[in-house]
């Protein structure tokens, strides 16, 4: 089907406006990848996939201008002993990094490999991306490929307990960050990588994953503070034989999110959870758009999502599990939730499920309500005045979310950056 | 402890009259009980005490220990020392038991610019208070109320009163939804509680709670008024012959 002139002209203004990385390894998949957003054209409003979240500040040549403060580049995963790599404004600083070194891992950037022959990551890079493009098309993730000039190459061989922890620093008011992460977990690897920060005004992350068999990989993700930027991010992973994916992020302020995630279970007996738990507060948009694939017997999925929102927040998710024909003893679960702080906030979402296999357990649920008053009176009635109770109330909201990090020390660090999210907005 | 004048209450949302000119003083040391047929306005005074939203005081008053009740937050009225033990207890999922039990004591120990309690102290306290209560350690942990019994979290209720040490304590219908050796269950621990510097205002239906909650003054709430008070003699009355006698009494 012939784009839209309109569609066109906005796609040809942006690649316009951006020139292709030096050409090296991955020549290939960068310009297959901008013919491929040449081919797709940028999203609009009137796109299907974009009805809840306007794309216009994802996609247009200008970014808007976004002040991040010191305490929006604070430190989160400081204190849990990681191994830092630190990325200013989108370009990686050595200096405030660690040596990119360890045992069983190799970690490489993809600023300094373009001239390198990477095999492991030519295989990936783009590969992943390109598979989640069907059957519903992540143009901002193609636009990623072809363009990003930064990123982590992360090869993992074997168990590696020390945190891997991205850390993205914002200093420019108007940058337009792009990050394309390649990671790859060998059979029976284990790894825990972490994100944290503002990354830039305008940031489009892209992170590619793949798990050969036995593997496993923790993702831990913090979204900065900074109330004007905005992102769009991408996850693909592909799941190969009882291998285990968990990723969590947890959302707080920005202009507007769009998380998008694209897993793939073709692997047997392997098990991908996805969760988010996102406060936000004013201009606030925040979506959570997760595409989950059966292919493989005895997969298990789930989906948590759960967003607190004021003043006029607005958060959109839209989740979907696709059970393929054959992906029999697939076991789904999928739950959105709101907790609506006011009148003017508002929920959208849209809970999909498509099976084709006939011997499956597969369930969701959205809900969207207000704070439980009688709950509340319950508390002050104890003695725990309304501001404390209805923290109590928010954090209790947000625990099924939040239960899905496992790490112990993790968990604590997003729980203790919620209650001073709570404490703050005061 | 607690006096209340010629207190009338309306439903906020429909202006319905629940409580007709209500006097009643509760002396420190005292067990109070007010009985009354379906309907006579118990539980509205309980909530209206306790600060419920819903409810507009249209004349009258409500002290206690000299301290207006009716112009403070229902926080600030249980740091004065007032505490409701719930018909139907609120399930907070979510929420431990514990960290729910610690927030409201320290909660009211920092209104009354007291120190908090170290976690420790609170450990003890609350292990010893529960075990008398046979509230065993996993349902300190669980949510609160969330998959109790009824029994359970009527239980719970004491635990919490025990633990926040209030001085005008209102049980409202304790006795709803308990069998025989729930109840006595419940009424040593509220026994336990009795000393002289704390009162107690018993709202039930039946006599039986009676019988292990001894009162020292019973009184008789009738469509939003109290039409009789007498000893615990009173409770037995009503008992053998329900509420048709004094009605048609008073009327």
């Amino acid at each position: 089907m012939a784009l839209a002139q309109i569609k066109v002209t906005a796609t040809q203004a942006r690649l316009d406006a951006m020139s292709l990385p030096e050409i090296g390894w991955s020549a290939v998949a960068r310009a297959d990848a901008q013919t491929r957003v040449a081919a797709m054209g940028l999203p609009v409003r009137r796109d299907e996939y974009w009805k809840y979240t306007r794309p216009d500040e994802l996609t247009s040549p200008n970014v808007k201008s976004a002040k991040a403060s010191v305490q929006d580049n604070a430190s989160i995963f400081g204190s849990l002993g990681c191994l830092s790599i630190v990325f200013e404004d989108g370009v990686f600083n050595a200096e405030k990094s660690d040596k990119l070194e360890g045992t069983d891992i190799s970690l490489e950037l993809l600023s300094e490999v373009n001239d390198l022959d990477i095999h492991w990551a030519l295989g990936l890079y783009g590969a992943l991306e390109t598979k989640g493009q069907t059957p519903v098309v992540r143009p901002l993730a193609a636009l990623n490929t072809a363009y990003a000039r930064e990123g982590l190459l992360m090869h993992v061989k074997g168990t590696v307990a020390k945190p891997i922890s991205l850390v993205y620093i914002q200093n420019s008011d108007n940058d337009d960050v792009m990050l394309h992460h390649v990671i790859k977990l060998d059979k029976g690897a284990s790894a825990t990588i972490l994100e944290s920060g503002p990354a830039g005004a305008r940031c489009n992350i892209v992170m590619e994953t793949e798990i050969e068999d036995g593997a496993s990989l923790n993702h831990v993700r913090a979204q900065g503070r900074n109330h004007k930027r905005r992102a769009a991010t991408h996850l693909f992973a592909r799941l190969n034989q009882e291998s285990q994916f968990k990723s969590f992020t947890l959302t707080m302020n920005g202009a507007l999110t769009r998380n998008e995630a694209f897993i793939e279970i073709c692997g047997d007996d392997s098990v991908a959870h996805i969760a988010g738990a996102s406060v936000g507060d004013g201009e606030f948009h925040h979506d959570d758009t997760v595409f989950v694939m059966h292919e493989a017997l005895r997969g298990e999925s789930r989906q948590v999502f759960k967003k607190v929102l004021r003043n006029g927040a607005t958060g959109v998710f839209q989740g979907k599990i696709l059970v393929k024909a054959g992906a029999q003893k697939t076991d789904g679960y999928q739950i959105s939730q709101s907790l609506l702080l006011d009148d003017d906030s508002q929920f959208l979402a849209k809970p999909e499920l498509e099976i084709y296999a006939d011997d499956v357990v597969c369930s969701h649920g959205s809900t969207s309500g207000a704070i439980d008053e009688e709950a509340i009176f319950y508390l002050n009635s104890r003695g725990i005045p309304k501001l404390e109770a209805t923290n109590l109330l928010t954090l209790a909201f947000l625990a099924e979310a939040l239960s899905e990090v496992e790490d112990e020390d993790i968990a604590e660090v997003m729980e203790r950056l919620l209650e001073d999210w709570l404490t703050r907005r005061l | 402890m607690l006096k209340i004048r010629n207190l009338k209450v309306s439903l906020e949302e429909e202006e319905k009259q629940i409580l007709k000119g209500v006097d009643l003083t509760v002396e420190a040391g005292k067990v109070h009980a007010i009985m009354g047929p379906n309907g006579s306005g118990k539980s509205t005074l309980s909530y209206v005490l306790s600060g419920r939203d819903g409810y507009e005081v249209t004349d009258g008053s409500a002290t206690l220990l000299d301290k207006d009740l009716l112009d403070m937050e229902p926080e600030e009225r249980a740091a004065s020392g007032l505490f409701l033990a719930f018909q139907y207890p609120v399930e907070i999922p979510g929420v431990g038991n514990m960290t729910f039990l610690r927030t409201a004591v320290n909660g009211q120990r920092k209104a009354r610019g007291e120190e908090e309690m170290s976690a420790a102290d609170f450990l003890k306290e609350v292990r010893a208070k529960a075990k008398s209560l046979k509230i065993d350690a996993d349902m300190l942990k669980r949510p609160v109320n969330v998959g109790f019994s009824g029994g359970e979290k009527k239980r719970n209720e004491i635990l919490q009163m025990a633990m926040l040490e209030p001085k005008m304590c209102i049980l409202d219908e304790t006795d709803s939804g308990l069998d025989v050796d729930a109840m006595k269950l419940v009424a040593q621990g509220v026994n336990a509680l009795r000393d002289e510097g704390r009162a107690f205002l018993v709202i039930t239906h039946y006599q039986r709670l009676l019988d292990h909650i001894k009162p020292d003054v019973v009184h008789i709430m009738v469509d939003g008024r109290i039409v009789k008070t007498g000893g615990p003699e009173l409770a037995l009355e009503v008992e053998n012959n329900g509420y048709a006698d004094i009605l048609s009494e008073v009327m």
